[in-house]
């Protein structure tokens, strides 16, 4: 059997922490081989092992059949290896063609020959259907246009074998499936790809063999045709997973969150919630389906004061928070785990055990007065650290920076589960985050209901919004335009209703706190 | 190589690679690099005078550099330390001359005053951040000059037309006898107990106070502190105020301590700039920028001695002095070659 590449055991340290220990990966020629291991499980380290951006402090890399060193990128462009990154690294305000060229500039007469390279840019784009415009600039075309580019850098630098990190992360379900077409002929003209993920539909779906990583050790290699997405699940997480999360019917009570006649503009003025009403009572999921964009980002600040409210009102056990200032509301009862992690759920500059006394540190024990107690919180974050399994490098000394995203996800929930609010309003809450996590995550809202706590979640994601929610309540153009049962529904009626079609018949049962 | 090793090993290289590099640059301009670093280090630690005079000359580098640091822990770039300075120069001489009080309420008195118009200064600053967004570089660097003038034209008048205020008073000043006998009749003065008292400060703010851990929270990530319900805006005006402090606390080092009085002046101290060096190359730490003053005020102070001692010129001492700050700027490399040097042997 032909290998274009070999990696055989692998070892990558980063200090006293093995990022990979023992993993062999082989890529045949003309296969699409899925490197397949939960975030933080070291498909990023391995890959940067082979792009030449680390040095492994064992085993041994051959590219078509020869020991080879690695030492930088560029030897590994001249082996015909690839990289298509998970974050693009495009210039902005340059073309297609110039961001291609990026550093191996045609020259003619020492000045760039621009031309020349659109013609090749355009011949390459041709022959991999890749359909990008040479003279577009980057900041004018799509995200998945802008990965086309990524592409294409590769192959105009002559790539063999094409590395996808996460490729999927950032597209829409239209140009994910644009993308596998594009692997596949790929494929058809000789070249070989390893594609990182953990999404196992796609696995499934596009890969033809999968190596499996579990805590920076490999595990093995299956042929995709002979397994099962259950069974990788198990590989990867090293246990059973439930993909559809066990629960009981709720059992809600009196009303927690009540919000009437809600109106939110963004900070152009424009009225991003309408109208909108919505009720969560105690012991129960309510689940905001829509298409992102209709406005939950803006309901969710109004709810949690970031944003004030134009009119209407929000009350939380009765008691009136509209406009209220973001931690008089956190104080009445709010736990927020935010749609965008880094941006406002964690200090990445901090320590993770920092992180946990964000939303307490001023109120006792974490401090006394005026003076905080590091010990305290050191002592609390360990504590959540061990509940709720995050693992870090280095204890709660961790940089937030330095855990994976999942870890960071968990770190968050643990701060704001553990202050035990009334309301936990959960956004986003497994953007990127892998199977294993997935179903932590779910278990631990389920969790909060089962004690009788209101939980508000909100998704883009229709099979999350099925299997957690006691109830869905569909926004579209900033108001709330139905509210249906997941046993009573499907994915087509819901979708209909998050493109804003009304549905056809509406049984009394469903309305507006009824019982099922 | 352990962590340890290679924290002590970089500034020690780092300043060596930098003399080396300086000898050269005497050597090539005809001048002789052993007697050039010895009248360098004869005028740092000569004598006692000389030891005296040095340790005075760091005093306003801590307390700049403090300034500065806190305001980049905090997210802010201080540039306007220079104009928070000279205000806490001016108001530290006036009361230090204009009022008669016993030298305990007298002394205290001319130092808070230096604070509070530095503080005065700079939370300008941090409220037109705040309040209009307007970058703190801008202003900060437009109230530098404003101080400038503002005080020369106030020392102007208050001093009838002539160029500097009166003496202050024996019950404000900072000097003291016993340092003097020490050190040779040095000016050296009891600045250098506070400026260190300073530091600890900072790292009491920083690292003790739930104030310091928002004020960090703020200069790391906005988005993050106001999600905690911090305010963001009293938090940048709070780090600039007290950025300042620290600032003005600089100028009365200068007025209680080194000159006894405000004197008109045809350009900036620079001590404020310097502090950006000196913040820098202590990584923004209070025990690091002691460090770095100590290096910037000991190459200033015993330099001067090099043109006598050596004749060597003041240009050319200023180059030797700069590239020797910029060898330990480069630690950073430094730090990578040690790194690799220190794999390699343990991969042998």
């Amino acid at each position: 059997m032909e290998y274009v590449i070999e990696m055989l055991g692998i070892r990558k340290e980063f200090g006293n922490f093995v990022a990979n220990n023992n993993i062999t990966l082989q890529l045949k020629k003309g296969e699409i081989h899925a490197l397949l291991g939960e975030n933080g499980a070291g498909k990023s380290t391995l890959m940067n092992v082979l792009f030449g951006l680390y040095q492994p402090e064992a085993g041994e890399i051959r590219v078509n059949g020869k020991t080879v060193s690695i030492a930088n990128p560029n030897v590994a462009n001249d082996l015909g290896i690839g990289m298509v990154h998970q974050h693009f690294m495009l210039v902005e305000n340059f073309t297609v063609t110039e961001n291609i060229i990026l550093g191996s500039e045609p020259t003619k007469f020492g000045t760039v020959n621009i031309r020349q390279a659109a013609k090749k840019v355009k011949e390459l784009s041709e022959r991999y259907n890749l359909d990008v415009d040479p003279n577009a600039k980057i900041e004018d075309i799509s995200v998945g246009m802008q990965q086309r580019v990524e592409i294409l850098k590769t192959l105009y630098r002559g790539a063999e074998m094409l590395i996808f990190d996460e490729p999927t992360a950032s597209l829409t379900p239209q140009e994910i499936e644009e993308l596998i077409q594009i692997m596949r002929l790929l494929i058809k003209e000789g070249k070989s790809i390893i594609i990182i993920t953990h999404k196992l539909k796609e696995i499934m779906e596009v890969s033809d063999r999968v190596t499996i990583i579990r805590k920076g050790e490999g595990i093995g290699t299956v042929v995709t045709a002979e397994t099962n997405p259950n069974e990788l699940a198990e590989l990867m997480v090293g246990r059973q997973v439930e993909f559809k999360t066990e629960k009981k019917d709720a059992t809600p009570g009196e009303d927690v969150l009540v919000i009437n006649d809600l109106t939110v503009a963004d900070y152009r003025g424009i009225d991003k919630v309408v109208n909108l009403n919505l009720n969560i009572r105690k012991g129960e999921i309510v689940g905001i389906a829509g298409i992102d964009g209709n406005g939950q980002s803006e309901l969710i600040e109004a709810i949690t004061g970031l944003r004030k409210v134009k009119s209407g009102s929000i009350t939380l056990n009765g008691q009136n928070i509209t406009n209220l200032k973001p931690r008089d509301i956190t104080e009445s009862g709010v736990g927020h785990i935010p749609e965008d992690r880094h941006k406002h759920g964690l200090v990445l500059d901090f320590p993770i055990g920092h992180n946990i006394a964000l939303q307490t540190y001023y109120k006792a024990p974490i401090s006394k007065g005026m003076i905080m107690d590091y010990k305290k919180i050191n002592e609390k974050a360990r504590q959540i650290i061990e509940e709720y399994d995050v693992r870090t490098g280095h204890g709660e000394m961790t940089p937030a920076r330095a855990l994976s995203g999942g870890n960071q996800q968990k770190a968050i929930i643990g701060r704001e589960v553990d202050r035990d609010p009334d309301l936990l309003i959960a956004a986003l809450p497994t953007r990127g985050l892998d199977v294993g996590a997935i179903e932590f995550i779910h278990s631990r809202l389920i969790e909060q209901r089962d004690k009788g706590k209101a939980v508000l979640l909100i998704s883009f994601e229709l099979d999350e919004v099925m299997n957690v929610s006691d109830r869905i309540a569909v926004i579209y153009d900033g108001t709330i335009v139905d509210t249906v049962y997941p046993k009573l529904t499907n994915e087509q009626e819901l979708g209909l209703l998050m493109a804003g079609e009304a549905r056809q018949s509406k049984p009394d049962m469903l309305a507006k706190g009824g019982t099922e | 190589m352990s962590n340890r090793v290679v924290n002590i090993l970089v500034p020690v290289i780092s300043i060596i690679v930098g003399l080396l590099v300086g000898a050269v640059v005497m050597l090539v301009s005809g001048y002789d690099p052993v007697k050039g670093y010895i009248a360098l280090w004869n005028g740092i630690f000569g004598d006692s005078y000389s030891i005296g005079n040095t340790i005075r000359q760091i005093t306003p580098y801590i307390l700049a550099g403090l300034a500065v640091a806190f305001a980049f822990r905090t997210g802010l770039f201080n540039i306007g330390v220079e104009g928070q300075l000279l205000m806490g120069w001016l108001a530290a001489a006036w009361v230090g001359y204009a009022v008669e009080l016993p030298r305990i309420i007298h002394l205290p008195l001319a130092i808070l005053a230096a604070a509070v118009a530095g503080a005065f200064w700079a939370f300008l600053v941090g409220f037109l951040k705040a309040r209009l967004n307007v970058h703190e570089v801008i202003s900060s660097i437009m109230l530098n000059y404003t101080a400038l003038y503002v005080t020369n034209a106030v020392i102007k008048s208050l001093s009838d037309g002539g160029f500097k205020t009166e003496t202050v008073l024996p019950s404000a000043t900072l000097r003291a006898q016993w340092l003097r006998d020490m050190t040779d009749n040095s000016s050296l003065h009891l600045g250098i107990i506070l400026s260190l008292l300073m530091v600890l400060v900072m790292w009491f703010i920083l690292e003790k106070t739930t104030r310091g851990y928002e004020l960090k929270a703020v200069g790391f990530n906005q988005n993050a502190a106001e999600y905690a319900g911090m305010s963001v805006k009293k938090n940048i005006i709070l780090a600039m105020t007290i950025s300042g402090v620290f600032a003005g606390l600089a100028g009365a080092m200068e007025a209680l301590g080194t000159f006894q009085n405000a004197s008109i002046k045809a350009g900036f101290t620079g001590v404020g700039f310097d502090g950006i060096a000196v913040a820098l190359l202590g990584a923004n730490t209070p025990l690091g920028v002691v460090f770095g003053a100590t290096l910037f005020g000991s190459l200033k102070y015993g330099a001067l001695n090099m043109p006598n001692a050596a004749g060597i010129p003041e240009e050319m001492v200023s180059i030797i002095i700069a590239l020797i700050i910029f060898f330990v700027a480069c630690g950073y490399v430094i730090r990578l070659g040690l790194q690799k040097f220190g794999s390699k042997k343990e991969g042998n």
